[in-house]
């Protein structure tokens, strides 16, 4: 193998929808960062898609800062396919030997990702929470363990140094960040690979709920601390009064009052609001890890030692059940 | 048919605490099967009771202690359980994990046709060993899997949790699955079982018995490694009240003044 070249390679994954997932931007965002550590490195994408797409894409890409975008082009990539996919992956990384690949952590890429750095002999941190480029120019791979209780920095001894990162942990694109993109179409010759898995059927599910909770400005959070399905009933009728949108922890969710659908945190969903209300949550790290990075964060619980405090900017010592019916009064009166 | 049957034991994490020198405190911690891997050993058992004649080998790699965990299993209606067990192990990433394990898996069930693995172990929740292994076989692999739908000698039929949605996929075997959590009461244990359980032999595999090398596998076989562990402590300039008949009013301005915004 020739040598690694200073370069940070993105998975560029199209959605259902056929557009690039929002995390390929947040990834390229904090990779414009990670390149400006390490000095001189290109940052290049990969592409899979149908024919004839490419133009659909193309603009998303010259705003990202993307020196490179490697195009794969067949009838094939109507659908993720973990054979196929992973087969040209990993050819276009011996070819071109990248330093870092980034990919993000949705299910698609949570599926990729590690047989890539597998058949790579490579090593791939998963659902990282920060990467940095540490004295001696290596990745630094940060994410919590032990069910979050421990937070670990990873190196890896070998190359290229793979990472995956989940959607909504790294902030998107603040602005464009323009640079002269050259676009690389490959039209791989399929004809003779016949996977092994096939998809029969697609059913899109509950969407609606997924995309309000990205961009909902309020959200409030109900924990094991709402009790009951009665109790998240209040927390319902208090997110209606503020416009807000239902998030939910794992806690809660578990006990069966609250849809998985609208679980926040490391097994949920990432969330960005304005303000963040959590109510009768205790504030484990995999919950905070899904909803840290919220503008504002308010807590509500009876505990005064719940670590949710620390992380909040305001939080009131007290029972949901008291001050939400009030301050759902007041908020009906204006 | 056979099934090789992947299960992690691991700490009950819900249980770590903290010591008061930063230290985690895993005296007393209870060991617990893998959550995930409870609905592997399920869609396991499932596929038994549709096919005839399949036979399911429980394998972990872990310490000796592990074995308890195996046997538990097959009270449940496993057939046969290997403990994967070397003091060089220790440490192992993913990568060096799913080498070991496939190599188990081609040794003590060579003619298999599935693999079942859980989709996240609890301690370290990386889903990279499942596909890792299928890497190593060099078979393919479904990962997410909510539901088996159908099942036979030549092909499976699989529920798969994507991001957007539910797919339905058809693999040819032999094939690697990893289980997601279903909506379903995980089987019991019959008296029967816990008596076979008790006269169970389990085997061991150690390095050699894999034919590894001491570079192949553990802390030296793995590509990552922890360079530094902390505790997380994520805080903001927060300020606390306690409730009084005047904190919703008060929650109510700050809400007001948050959604104004920028006043840092
Ligand atoms: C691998 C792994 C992944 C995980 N992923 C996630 C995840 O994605 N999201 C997630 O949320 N969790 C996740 N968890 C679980 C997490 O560790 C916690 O168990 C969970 O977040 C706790 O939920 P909770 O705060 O609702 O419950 P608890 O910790 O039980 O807290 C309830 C709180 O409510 C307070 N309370 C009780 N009554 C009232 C009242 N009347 N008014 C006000 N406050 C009250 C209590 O003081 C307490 O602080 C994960 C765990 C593991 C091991
Ligand atoms: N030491 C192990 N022994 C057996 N199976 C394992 C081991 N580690 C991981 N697995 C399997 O791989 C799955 C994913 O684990 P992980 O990659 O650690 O999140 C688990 O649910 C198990 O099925």
């Amino acid at each position: 193998m020739s040598e690694n070249k200073n370069e940070i390679l993105l998975y560029a994954e199209v959605t259902k929808e056929k557009f690039i997932h929002t995390v390929f931007f947040e990834l390229a965002q904090k990779s414009a960062e990670l390149a400006g550590k390490l000095g001189d490195c290109k940052i290049s994408a990969m592409l899979f898609t149908a024919p004839d797409r490419l133009k659909d894409y193309k603009d998303g890409f010259l705003k990202s800062g993307i020196d490179k975008v490697y195009v794969f082009e067949n009838e094939k990539f109507q659908n993720y396919n973990t054979e196929l996919y992973s087969k040209l992956a990993i050819e276009l990384i011996k070819e071109i030997n990248p330093k870092i690949v980034l990919i993000g952590a949705t299910n698609e890429g949570r599926d990729l990702a590690p047989r890539i750095s597998s058949a790579l002999h490579t090593g791939l941190t998963a659902d990282c929470t920060d990467l940095d480029i540490n004295e001696k120019g290596q990745l630094a791979a940060t994410r919590p363990t032990f069910g979050g209780k421990l937070m670990a920095t990873i190196l890896c001894k070998t190359l290229p140094q793979m990472a995956t990162v989940r959607p909504k942990v790294f902030k998107p694109l603040k602005e464009d960040i323009l640079k002269e993109t050259d676009f690389i179409v490959k039209t791989p010759d399929l004809s003779d690979f016949k996977p092994k898995t096939e998809l029969l059927e697609f059913v899109k599910t509950l969407e609606d709920e997924i995309n309000e909770l990205d961009s909902a400005e309020i959200i409030v959070a109900g924990g094991k601390g709402a009790g009951s399905e009665a109790g998240f009933e209040v927390l319902r009728e208090f997110a209606k009064a503020l416009n807000g949108t239902l998030g939910a922890t794992r806690g809660a969710v578990d006990m069966g009052i609250a849809p998985k659908c609208i679980q926040i945190g490391q097994t949920g969903k990432t969330v960005r609001p304005k303000i963040y209300i959590a109510c009768g949550i205790s504030g484990a790290i995999q919950h905070l890890v899904g909803m840290q990075d919220s503008d504002k964060i308010i807590a509500i619980n009876t505990d005064e030692n719940a670590p949710i405090f620390e992380i909040a900017d305001f939080g009131i010592v007290g029972d949901m059940f008291k001050i939400l019916p009030e301050l759902i009064e007041i908020l009906k009166k204006n | 048919m056979k099934i090789a049957l992947c299960i992690k034991q691991v700490p009950d994490t819900s249980d770590i605490k903290w010591t008061e020198n930063n230290t985690i405190n895993r005296e007393g911690v209870e060991s617990i099967i893998n959550p995930y891997d409870v609905y592997a050993i399920e869609a396991a058992l499932q596929i038994k009771k549709t096919i005839p004649n399949t036979k399911i080998t429980v394998l972990t790699m872990g310490p000796q202690q592990a074995v308890s965990m195996l046997k538990k299993t097959i009270a449940l209606g496993i057939d046969d359980g290997v403990l994967i067990s070397d003091k060089k192990f220790a440490g192992a990433d993913t990568y060096a994990t799913g080498k070991t394990i496939s190599k188990a898996i081609q040794t003590a069930v060579s003619d298999y046709s599935m693999v079942i693995c859980g989709q996240f172990a609890i301690d370290g929740d990386t889903a990279q060993t499942g596909p890792s292994i299928a890497n190593h076989l060099n078979i393919p692999q479904i990962t997410f899997v909510k539901e088996i739908l159908e099942c036979n000698e030549n092909y499976v039929i699989v529920k798969r949790q994507a991001d957007a949605g539910l797919e339905t996929i058809k693999a040819e075997l032999p094939i690697l699955l990893c289980m997601q959590m279903g909506d379903f009461e995980p089987t019991r244990a019959l008296i029967d079982g816990y008596k076979k359980a008790q006269s169970a032999e389990i085997k061991t595999l150690t390095m050699e018995d894999l034919g590894l090398n001491a570079e192949e596998v553990g802390i030296k076989g793995s590509p990552t490694y922890v360079s530094k562990a902390f505790r997380p402590i994520i805080t903001r300039n927060s300020e606390k009240i306690t409730y009084s008949e005047n904190s919703a009013e008060i929650l109510k301005t700050k809400l007001t003044e948050y959604m104004a915004g920028e006043n840092e």
